[in-house]
């Protein structure tokens, strides 16, 4: 995000005040105040959520779609009620769009089975980026190996942004799918998806936007993205885990064969055929996770309060803050320096495994990850076998990163004995 | 609390600082690779197996953290000179003080130098970082050439 978009909104988001909203970051690890940055992992939950999944199974716990009686029609309204509020915060414009998945990489995976198996064929090409998250590989390998189509990769540069000239001239009449992470788990970068989308549907094909990294920390609306699909993952939205969206255009959609049959999915069913529900519930077979979708509404409602814009303002002063702070402390080194970054601070320390860095951190207290993240090309890129990462959510403090530097200073000084 | 200085011992920060045994040989009769595919950690593992079934020679060469470097350090100044059969008893020794699931024998000599690395077991999510070169290495006895992974 540019300062002239920072300036705009001021910072209106008190960090310490919402942390009251969180009772897990209450407590002590290791004899130290809990500093929780691993957002991009997952996100902790408000009360508000954990109230509404435990209201939601004390008071109004049914089957949906299915019964006359009480219970089950008001559990279908909140779930229907959650269809609604996730429409409104992506801004899509019909609730057929909006369906419900075990997560992001239910939704990739749905599009790549129904969508990808009945139009790509041998000769055919899915473009994806090299900061791809594995949900955003794997599913299109497998629908590669099935159809015979070509996966084609488009770069990126030292800093961890796309190169847009070769994702350009990657992009041609065979580009059938176009699949793109918003926001890097890995590297932070933001990718400049409306300008990516445009170009791909000149060239004719369609796009698909994992959102994974992306909802929770700015505002998301699919129509000025223009994308076709957006995946994404109520645990990174500070909801419950086992429950993602897939917006899809209505007109895709309602063309794509059904991926997984069973109840809930079907009009009719008789030995002969069967035929298939109206959107988005061709796509939901089976007993959804309703108290997961209930969670989600709550935090979609939790997050409209604050306000997405607030949440982006502070995140990324605290990305302000880090990056700085990183840039002063000898022997550490940032893996991801797009100009365009959302709040997630890959990084490295000079002779110290980041495995170690992580053990270490959290004998004080401070939660981050350590690993691939789940993008093996994007460590192979940067020839390191794993990085160190925080990622900061609406929740996290300055004094949080003063907690991280200290504790980094004292895994370096560790290591320096 | 567990105290971070029983799993980051100096003896374990100086294997980290100079590995011991570092490197490959060049015509070993026994060789592996071992990963981690959790943390992307890489060894691999190459020995001289001699006509009596003791190793003559051992080298690991790889790029991990303090304790899986540290561990394949101490691993091979521990198993040089020994029998295959006599390695395998010191794999399931350090195996069960790792893991902490078993008791540890107290017949083996050469354990008390292991032992820096008995603070993994309060860290089960660093267990598989000092038992990697291990299984590497008892792959490697038992296949000639081989590749193991901490998640098979
Ligand atoms: C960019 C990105 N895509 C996809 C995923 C997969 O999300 P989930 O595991 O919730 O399906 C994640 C999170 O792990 C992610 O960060």
């Amino acid at each position: 995000m540019n300062s002239a978009a920072l300036n705009q909104y001021p910072p209106a988001l008190d960090a310490t005040a919402l942390r009251a909203d969180f009772p897990i970051l209450d407590q002590p690890v290791n004899g130290h105040p809990l500093v929780y940055l691993d957002n991009a992992a997952t996100t902790q939950k408000p009360q508000v959520v954990i109230d509404a999944v435990a209201d939601f199974y004390s008071c109004d716990n049914a089957n949906v779609h299915r019964g006359v009686h009480r219970l089950s029609q008001r559990a279908s309204d909140r779930f229907e009620g959650a269809r609604e509020k996730v429409r409104a915060f992506i801004n899509a414009p019909s609730c057929a769009e909006v369906v419900f998945t075990q997560g992001t990489t239910g939704a990739i995976n749905l599009v790549a089975q129904s969508y990808g198996r009945s139009n790509l064929s041998k000769g055919d090409e899915v473009l994806v980026s090299a900061m791809e998250h594995h949900a955003n590989i794997v599913p299109w390998q497998l629908l590669c190996e099935e159809t015979g189509a070509t996966l084609k990769v488009a770069p990126m540069n030292n800093n961890a942004e796309l190169l847009l000239e070769d994702f350009t001239n990657l992009l041609s009449e065979k580009t059938r799918i176009v699949a793109l992470t918003h926001v890097s788990n890995a590297l932070g970068t933001i990718n400049p998806i409306q300008k990516l989308t445009r170009q791909a549907h000149q060239a004719g094909a369609v796009v698909l936007i994992d959102g994974a990294q992306s909802v929770a920390h700015e505002p998301v609306d699919v129509q000025s993205l223009g994308c076709d699909f957006f995946a994404f993952s109520g645990h990174k939205l500070y909801g419950p885990t086992g429950v993602g969206v897939l917006y899809g255009r209505e007109t895709l959609l309602e063309a794509m064969p059904p991926w997984l049959g069973g109840g809930d999915m079907i009009r009719t069913v008789s030995f002969e055929g069967s035929t298939w529900n109206a959107l988005p519930y061709k796509f939901e077979a089976g007993t959804p996770h309703i108290a997961g979708v209930v969670g989600l509404g709550a935090a979609i409602d939790y997050l409209d309060a604050i306000g997405l814009q607030a949440i982006s303002t502070h995140e990324q002063s605290l990305l302000a803050l880090a990056t700085q702070r990183a840039h002063t402390q000898p022997g550490m080194r940032i893996i991801g320096n797009a100009s365009d970054k959302a709040a997630i601070v890959s990084f490295e320390l000079d002779g110290i495994h980041p495995h170690d860095v992580g053990t270490i951190l959290d004998s004080a207290g401070v939660a981050i990850r350590t690993g691939h993240h789940c993008a093996m090309p994007v460590m192979q890129f940067f020839d390191v076998p794993a990085t160190a990462r925080a990622s900061f959510g609406l929740y996290n403090t300055a004094e949080d990163i003063n907690a991280l530097f200290d504790a980094i200073t004292q895994t370096q000084s560790l290591f320096a004995r | 609390m567990n105290d971070l200085r029983d799993l980051y011992q100096e003896v374990i920060f100086d294997h980290n600082r100079s590995p011991r045994n570092f490197g490959l040989l060049e015509h070993p009769t026994h060789q592996a690779h071992g990963v981690n595919p959790l943390c992307g950690d890489e060894l691999k593992v190459s020995l001289v197996l001699d006509k009596d079934g003791v190793i003559e020679d051992l080298r690991f060469e790889g790029r991990g953290c303090a304790i899986s470097t540290a561990s394949a350090s101490i691993m091979t100044e521990t198993l040089k000179g020994l029998s295959a059969r006599e390695a395998d008893r010191y794999f399931d020794a350090f195996h069960a003080m790792a893991t902490g699931e078993s008791p540890t024998p107290t017949d083996l000599p050469a354990l008390t130098k292991l032992k820096v690395l008995s603070g993994v077991r309060h860290y089960p999510a660093r267990v598989k970082c000092a038992t990697l070169a291990w299984h590497t290495v008892r792959s490697a006895l038992q296949n000639a050439s081989a590749s193991v992974t901490t998640e098979s």
